[in-house]
């Protein structure tokens, strides 16, 4: 791999994808955590936002940007996903997007752009949510720490960052399970939801899964 | 004037919260309700896009007040303020405020002449109002 050039358009396009399989795969484990603590849906509204997602980026003008690829995944979640995760993971997408315009290709000092972009997207519209309140937020937080770390720019450098972002997004996510909700659904289940692993940390975990996958499968 | 969006996670509950509001102050106030998914409105759900075409659809000098249901729907609402031109977003407000009892106090403010900031106000007191 290029090593000035870490990920392009095409990559992304290929992330995406990817993320919508995964999401497919993870479908009923999904819907099973939320059936515990939300409304058994989070599943089901993953992968159909992510399929319609994928449709719509078969349609990508060859010209487009990183930028591009962002919004469209981000506007087609929100047109798509009817429960918090379509304005959640919708906001992160288009916030990581606003990092991203006119890039065609992204380094590692992008990339954490990107990421630092999506997490206070995600913050922002969910009230100023934090690590400890049993969302999203507990994977993407500690993740984003260790790109805020790296100032390595190479190709291995992505790689060990992502991996090291995997392992603390792995951390924080098994983190939620002893958590009472501070939002969301779960929030109103008050001590029940203590000993469930939060459904929306764990999708936020396997995208980031995801991306730590094709970084390394694209390196070797 | 300030007009009103109502924003469910159900398109007939938010087209019934307007009904009611419509019923209330016979047509002098703007009300337009946003519920489920523009794409497919039997979905229970909200999407912001939907919610950013309705505050536009009914932004007059004097703002929006959104009035919403559950959880989600503040989500939805909060981006797609976001996504809105700065000038306009600004005119823009979400009551923190019951989703009938609050719109409803907003709509009889804003009859009787009310600001964007009266209407919230008045939707926000809704919370301390008893029923019995």
């Amino acid at each position: 791999m290029d090593l000035t050039k870490t990920l392009d358009t095409s990559d992304f396009i290929e992330i995406i994808c990817r993320v919508s399989l995964v999401m497919e795969e993870n479908e009923e484990y999904l819907t099973d955590l939320d059936a515990a603590i939300g409304d058994a849906d989070h599943g089901i509204n993953m992968n159909r936002g992510f399929k319609s997602v994928v449709e719509q980026l078969k349609k990508t003008d060859p010209d487009s940007d990183v930028g591009d690829v962002l919004m469209t995944t981000g506007t087609v979640l929100m047109e798509m996903v009817g429960g918090a995760a379509g304005p959640l993971y919708g906001m992160m997408f288009t916030g990581m997007a606003s990092a991203a315009s006119d890039k065609k290709e992204v380094n590692n000092a992008d990339l954490a752009a990107i990421f630092i972009e999506g997490l206070k997207a995600v913050q922002d519209i969910g009230g100023g949510t934090m690590p400890g309140d049993k969302t999203m937020v507990d994977t993407l937080y500690p993740a984003v720490q260790e790109f805020n770390k790296s100032h390595d720019t190479t190709c291995a450098g992505l790689i060990n960052v992502l991996e090291r972002a995997l392992m603390a997004a792995d951390q924080g996510l098994k983190s939620t399970i002893p958590l009472i909700a501070k939002k969301g659904r779960a929030s109103y289940l008050g001590e029940r939801a203590v000993g469930h692993q939060d459904p929306g940390a764990t999708s936020a975990y396997l995208i980031i899964k995801v991306i730590y996958d094709f970084a390394r499968g694209k390196g070797e | 004037m300030v007009s009103i969006v109502i924003v469910s996670h159900s398109k007939r509950l938010a087209e019934g919260v307007k009904e009611l509001l419509n019923q209330t102050v016979k047509g002098n106030v703007i009300v337009e309700s946003v519920g489920g998914l523009a794409i497919d409105p039997k979905v229970i759900g909200t999407d912001p896009l939907a919610i950013k075409r309705a505050i536009l659809h009914v932004m007059d000098s004097g703002g929006v007040l959104i009035v919403c249901d559950l959880g989600s729907a503040i989500i939805s609402s909060k981006a797609a303020i976001k996504m809105l031109p700065k000038e306009i977003r600004e005119k823009v407000i979400i009551a923190d405020a019951p989703l009938v009892e609050g719109s409803f106090a907003a709509a009889v403010e804003i009859s009787s002449g009310g600001s964007l900031n009266d209407a919230r106000n008045a939707a926000e007191d809704s919370k301390n109002l008893r029923k019995v």
